[in-house]
């Protein structure tokens, strides 16, 4: 199984021995415990919970600190599951999990929260083009234009895209390239961007490509 | 930046300091095919940027015909062989674009001595 969770610490650039650049985000990932494996016969589907972020006991209702005393794990922060795929090796419940579980050059997903936008308008949010800053058009040059046509059918489309909230949505980046792995302080870097602020929670898992094309 | 991604950055390799208006030599790998040699670059430095593995500096320098060529090098490149100080000057900016607008005598500096 492969799969971790992680907080992201921000990005930077690294060169291999010839000396060409590659711009990589640095993800603290685990060390992860598996608090419970899901099987089909209990629980219809296979998959792993991992637990990251050692935390303070009082910070975790009962329940939550029961289902960790199951397997004598500390109070961890963060729960989630990740599906297992036929052939996909299980673990046993308690095993910790570190980016020892990585290799370089592998293909990940990493899922993460993108940066929150507030209320953003139609340029932002749906890449509209903005209209004309002159000949007239003072205070126009960000709105959306016509949204619809006229009496017939006189309303507008549902699906009109128009301004709202943007961001703080889950996005996940495919097929990342795994560059670094630094067991002894827990660091994985990753080729490219990686959605979300620095410190934001992300989950990385093997690329779906990969899975679909049985590699 | 963060502790954890410098812990990830290139070591600093033993370049000397350098400073805006220095005159440098940068020797850089320049890989064609399957040989390797190595290319002279000449001229003042205008910029010196910091920040870890992206650290840079701009290097100017008047190619043939009084064209000036500015090229930017990565500080913690393994293409950067050596960097050679020829001389240093004296100059009272952080960033000296001003020398894009100079020609002939005066693009010249005042040397630095101590």
């Amino acid at each position: 199984m492969k799969g971790i969770i992680g907080k992201k610490v921000g990005m930077t650039q690294i060169f291999d021995a010839q000396g060409t650049v590659t711009p990589v985000t640095v993800i603290q990932a685990g060390p992860c415990y598996v608090t419970q494996v899901r099987t089909a016969e209990n629980d219809g589907y296979t998959a792993v919970q991992l637990g990251y972020e050692e935390t303070k006991a009082q910070r975790l209702t009962r329940g939550q600190l029961g289902h960790l005393k199951r397997n004598n794990l500390p109070a961890l922060r963060y729960l989630r599951e990740f599906r297992l795929r036929k052939g996909d090796a299980s673990v046993q419940e308690g095993t910790k999990i570190t980016v020892s579980a990585f290799a370089i050059g592998d293909r990940v997903d990493v899922v993460g929260t993108s940066k929150g936008r507030g209320f953003a308008g139609t340029v932002k949010r749906h890449h509209f083009n903005r209209q004309p800053k002159t000949h007239g058009a003072s205070d126009r040059t960000r709105a959306p234009g016509s949204i619809g046509q006229t009496s017939q059918p006189g309303r507008v489309f549902k699906g009109m895209r128009m301004g709202g909230r943007m961001g703080n949505d889950r996005v996940t980046a495919q097929n990342l390239e795994v560059m670094v792995i630094d067991e002894e302080r827990n660091l994985l870097a990753v080729k490219g961007s990686v959605p979300g602020a620095k410190g934001g929670l992300v989950v990385i898992k093997p690329a779906s490509s990969t899975i679909k094309a049985g590699r | 930046m963060s502790n954890l991604v410098q812990a990830l950055e290139a070591p600093a390799p033993e370049h000397p300091q350098l400073r805006p208006g220095d005159t440098v030599k940068v020797h850089v790998r320049i890989v064609e095919g399957n040989r390797e040699r190595i290319q002279i670059f000449q001229g003042v430095v205008i910029r010196l940027r910091s920040g870890g593995n992206d650290a840079n500096f701009t290097v100017r320098r008047i190619a043939s015909h009084g064209i000036g060529v500015e090229r930017t090098f990565l500080l913690r490149s393994p293409r950067v062989e050596k960097i050679e100080v020829m001389r240093s000057a004296k100059v009272r900016r952080a960033q000296l674009y001003y020398m894009r607008g100079r020609t002939g005598k005066a693009a010249r500096l005042k040397e630095k001595r101590d």
